[in-house]
């Protein structure tokens, strides 16, 4: 940490944003000490457990791996970019529905992870759905729950989660 | 009641109360908050399981006036957590029993100088010999706890199990282990103190029992009541390690608060939690069983042995639990249990979901697919004839007034899994793949509640009360950790008082706000707590009524006129109930026999599991649970607590394994612990039947831990059914399989043509 400070300039849930930190500093705790955005939760802080998941230019990256340095430049999504002026995200609503939130601190990244899958697979099987939250870990729930509410998103949303401008998210 | 009464918000899947927030992730864990001047804190830990210390030096490269530093000699109060035996020291002083426990605490306005500090101070130690296991504990040589390492034992005997051996047609032994698990929580422990001389101390922390560590912290500060402040925040998973290590971290928190004159955080790293907190506690378990001739049951001969770990915390409780669990859910006219908790210089073993229970239906539901195969009839039968049915007594003579269903619940886990044609399937296409599938059951009861009499000694106080802003809140000290309490508690409120979900709240989880409605464990919340809730809500009306001429039916907005009315003629509104003991339950903590809990949760589970023979994998297919918890208050939130619970016991049958070198844990990191995840989880299918239980809320019995008892021995099961090898022990991972199954199994030829 005792590297020259940089400024970092990236795009943070469709606003721009720049910070002052240490190039090495963890995208999580900029994240959450910088810009006081403390929904992204760390769990385990060697990319394990997914709960520092957040979207990086189209990817599901693990936040507390990624140095802050690397997201120069870049477009970034946390769980409050999901909802749109306090309307909630058909994925926030859906698990809010079929019980996929119980301790609610996986809930940020998984969010994220269901999110990314949504993005690059509007309809996933039951399959896909395993794989694409498979780097989430989540102990309350068993999963199941969490699977439906990715189900009943992709049936009552389909592409159109992808389809809306990333601002407006 | 019956399970079709007429009920408006109860039993039904009301959104979770918390649940905008945590979809949002607005929701505020412990490490989301921060204080005016805030500092972080560390732990000094012992680096050798057992020995006296020396020494401590202080590096002089780190400049130790930037540091508050807390020994034991700062403790203004006792050193010792307080819990069942007063045992447990705050700050090791002068000895250290087990690996990681705490010495020293350091704290500094940056959370990043902490690390290189805290390797910065050299503990010098005179070794003593250690012990590992529960086998060594037993050799009394050394003695590492009191005066001969025994932190508990029970004695439970019906009828005479001597008089059957001589005359039995079958008598069938068995052996059986578990290992350690950890919760994995993903929110890791934390706590922040403050301290003011004007209030006194408060902790904000993650954490399941605020008046555990209000307790605590009263002993080792020396303060009165009324300075110690406990409030939780929302907390990122428990299973009962949140239970106990809380008061340790927190008290560890508010020394250096106190020292520091700062607000001081620790929120652990996954290493140190997985380090130097509480584990389940493993177990070694050995059945001697006769039977007669028709195979039903004449005698179950128990012993009983938990590893504890350094300190006695919960382990004479977890061990009454495993007592009362371990003859399972069977008429059996002679039993004996002879359990015992033992010393070990490990980190201490706590509370964690089944308390007991898991470890002690573990061996109960494989031995009884040992006997089965030792006497020559289907497992599923064996236990059919052998059911405890209402009418019959238990182990501690307790007789089953309610219903008791396992005929029913069994039969419908044997039709909603197929159980018959796929074990005549699997039988068929075994013999010539390389994968062999089996079928595996668990039959099972867990006891709701606090054990005996443990429920009277609680004497739990509960409530309700209504704000000037049309709010009526739910006061209690039971928290929520995702297990559902605020949305239970606010569902139950509202139905009893004939208001909306919406109308309702809970108060802040703050001991300086709310009553003590005991801690939040053994399944007790829903049946114990929103008992008193429901009785609180239907003495608010009658209250109103008497005195604010509340009409017998009222709209929303009278209930709250009234309430007003209440409110200016007695300054609150407020509605306080405490707990009552259902009638005719007795429990004799002596004789250790009588009404060993108020009611039963009753469980079957199928599990369907694949084991290759190539790579010696055991793989769950499928899974079914179906059991009766009384009424369900909430089916979302009841089905979630069962698949939780299943998925956890997964990982206790397959996939988590302690590993401790000379009394360390050495896999201290998700990348070596490992839990089922979101490819490894089976579809699990979960069936209630519903009983109302009349002393529980709208008929609730408790949930929660039921589900983590059967998994495990319905796996091993079905790895029997699969592979003909009746495995006894868990954590049950790809190498123990391998040594069993090479040697056993004929050698595949993968390449051969």
């Amino acid at each position: 940490m005792n590297a020259p400070w940089t400024t970092v300039r990236f795009n943070l849930n469709g606003e721009a944003c720049a910070v002052n930190a240490p190039p090495i500093k963890r995208l999580l705790d900029v994240l959450r000490e910088d810009l006081r955005l403390t929904g992204t939760k760390e769990g385990c802080g060697e990319g394990e457990c997914g709960s520092c998941s957040v979207r990086m230019n189209g990817e599901l990256v693990n936040s507390c791996l990624v140095p802050v340095i690397q997201a120069e430049g870049a477009t970034l999504q946390t769980v409050e970019g999901l909802a749109t002026n306090g309307e909630l995200h058909p994925l926030q609503k859906a698990f809010l529905a079929c019980g996929g939130a119980q301790c609610g601190i996986c809930t940020p990244g998984m969010l994220m992870a269901a999110a990314q899958l949504l993005a690059v697979n509007p309809h996933p099987n039951i399959a896909e759905i395993r794989e694409g939250l498979a780097g989430n870990l989540c102990r309350c729930t068993g999963f199941m729950r969490i699977f439906e509410s990715v189900v009943q998103t992709a049936a009552n949303e389909g592409a159109s989660i992808e389809e809306r401008p990333a601002h407006a998210r | 009641m019956t399970a079709h009464a007429k009920t408006r918000i109860v039993g039904t899947s009301v959104p979770r109360k918390e649940g905008v927030d945590k979809v949002m992730g607005r929701s505020r864990y412990v490490d989301d908050i921060e204080r005016e001047g805030m500092w972080h804190g560390a732990t000094v830990r012992s680096s050798i399981p057992r020995g006296l210390i020396r020494s401590i030096r202080y590096d002089r490269r780190i400049d130790w006036t930037e540091f508050t530093v807390v020994t034991a000699d700062d403790i203004p109060g006792q050193n010792v957590i307080q819990l069942i035996v007063s045992d447990q020291p705050c700050l090791a002083d002068g000895e250290v029993n087990h690996c990681d426990e705490a010495i020293l605490l350091l704290a500094h306005p940056d959370k990043h100088r902490l690390r290189e500090a805290v390797e910065s101070v050299r503990i010098e130690y005179d070794p003593l010999p250690p012990v590992f296991t529960i086998e060594e504990s037993e050799r009394r040589d050394p003695i590492v706890w009191g005066a001969d390492n025994l932190f508990k034992s029970f004695l439970l005997e019906k009828g005479n199990v001597d008089s059957v051996w001589d005359t039995a047609a079958h008598i069938v032994e068995g052996e059986y282990r578990t290992g350690a698990q950890e919760h994995l929580y993903i929110e890791n422990n934390g706590v922040i103190a403050e301290w003011e001389h004007e209030t006194g101390v408060t902790v904000w922390g993650s954490l399941q029992c605020p008046f555990y560590v209000h307790k605590s912290l009263l002993a080792v500060l020396d303060l009165p009541e009324d300075k110690v402040r406990v409030i939780q925040t929302e907390t990122g998973g428990a299973f009962g390690g949140k239970e106990d290590y809380p008061s340790t971290l927190a008290a560890h928190a508010a020394l250096l608060a106190l020292k520091s004159g700062h607000a001081v955080k620790m929120v652990y790293d996954r290493m140190e939690d997985l380090a130097a907190t509480t584990k389940r506690h493993p177990s070694r378990i050995r059945h001697r069983t006769a039977l007669d001739k028709d195979g039903k049951l004449l005698a179950m001969d128990i012993d009983l042995a938990t590893d504890g770990g350094a300190y006695s915390t919960l382990s004479s409780t977890v061990l009454s639990r495993a007592t009362l669990h371990s003859p399972g859910p069977y008429v059996c006219p002679n039993v004996r249990v002879r359990s015992r908790s033992w010393a070990t210089n490990t980190v201490p073993y706590g509370a964690f979901r089944g308390f007991g229970a898991p470890q002690a239906i573990f061996a109960v539901e494989r031995h009884m697919d040992e006997v089965a195969a030792a006497i020559g009839i289907d497992p599923v039968e064996l236990r059919r004839k052998n059911f405890l049915h209402d009418g019959d007594t238990t182990a501690t003579e307790q007789l089953m007034r309610d219903p008791v269903i396992l005929d029913q619940l069994l039969d419908r886990a044997l039709t909603e899994s197929d159980y018959y044609a796929k074990r005549a399937r699997f039988a068929l296409e075994n013999p010539t793949s390389p994968v062999k599938r089996g079928m595996g059951i668990s039959a099972f009861y867990h006891g709701s509640g606090f054990t005996g009499s443990g429920e009277r000694y609680l004497n739990s106080l509960a409530g309700l009360d209504v704000t000037s802003e049309d709010k009526v809140r739910v006061l209690v000290s039971s928290t929520e950790f995702g297990q559902g309490t605020n949305t239970i508690l606010t569902q139950i409120a509202a139905e009893s008082i004939g208001i909306g979900y919406g109308d309702v709240v809970m108060a802040p989880s703050d001991t300086g706000i709310v009553p003590n409605s005991g801690p939040t464990v053994a399944s007790r919340t829903s049946m114990v707590v929103g008992r008193l809730i429901e009785r609180a809500g239907s003495q608010l009306v009658n209250m109103l009524r008497e005195q604010a001429a509340l009409g017998q039916r009222f709209t929303r907005d009278e209930f709250f006129a009234a309430c007003e009315r209440y409110r200016v003629a007695n300054g609150k509104v407020e509605s306080l109930c405490r707990y009552e003991a259902p009638p005719d339950i007795f429990w004799d903590d002596q004789k250790y026999r009588g009404e060993a809990y108020p009611a039963f949760g009753w469980s079957i589970q199928v599990a369907q599991v694949a084991v290759a023979t190539l790579t010696y994998s055991a793989e769950v297919e499928e899974f079914w649970a179906v059991q009766e918890v009384g009424r369900v208050l909430n089916p979302v939130l009841a089905g979630g607590q069962i698949e939780g619970g299943v998925a956890q016991g997964i990982g206790y049958a397959l996939y988590e394994k302690v590993l401790l070198q000379k009394g360390h844990m050495v896999n201290n990191q998700m990348t070596n612990y490992i839990m089922p995840t979101a490819e490894d989880v089976p579809p699990i299918h979960v069936f209630f039947e519903q009983i109302p239980f009349q002393h529980g809320a709208y008929g609730a019995k408790g949930i929660g831990e039921l589900p983590h008892d059967g998994p495990a021995p319905a796996i091993l099961n079905a790895i029997r059914d699969a592979t003909g090898i009746g495995f006894r022990a868990i954590p049950l991972l790809p190498e123990d399989l391998f040594t069993e199954l090479a040697a056993r199994l004929p050698v595949e030829e993968p390449f051969a043509v």
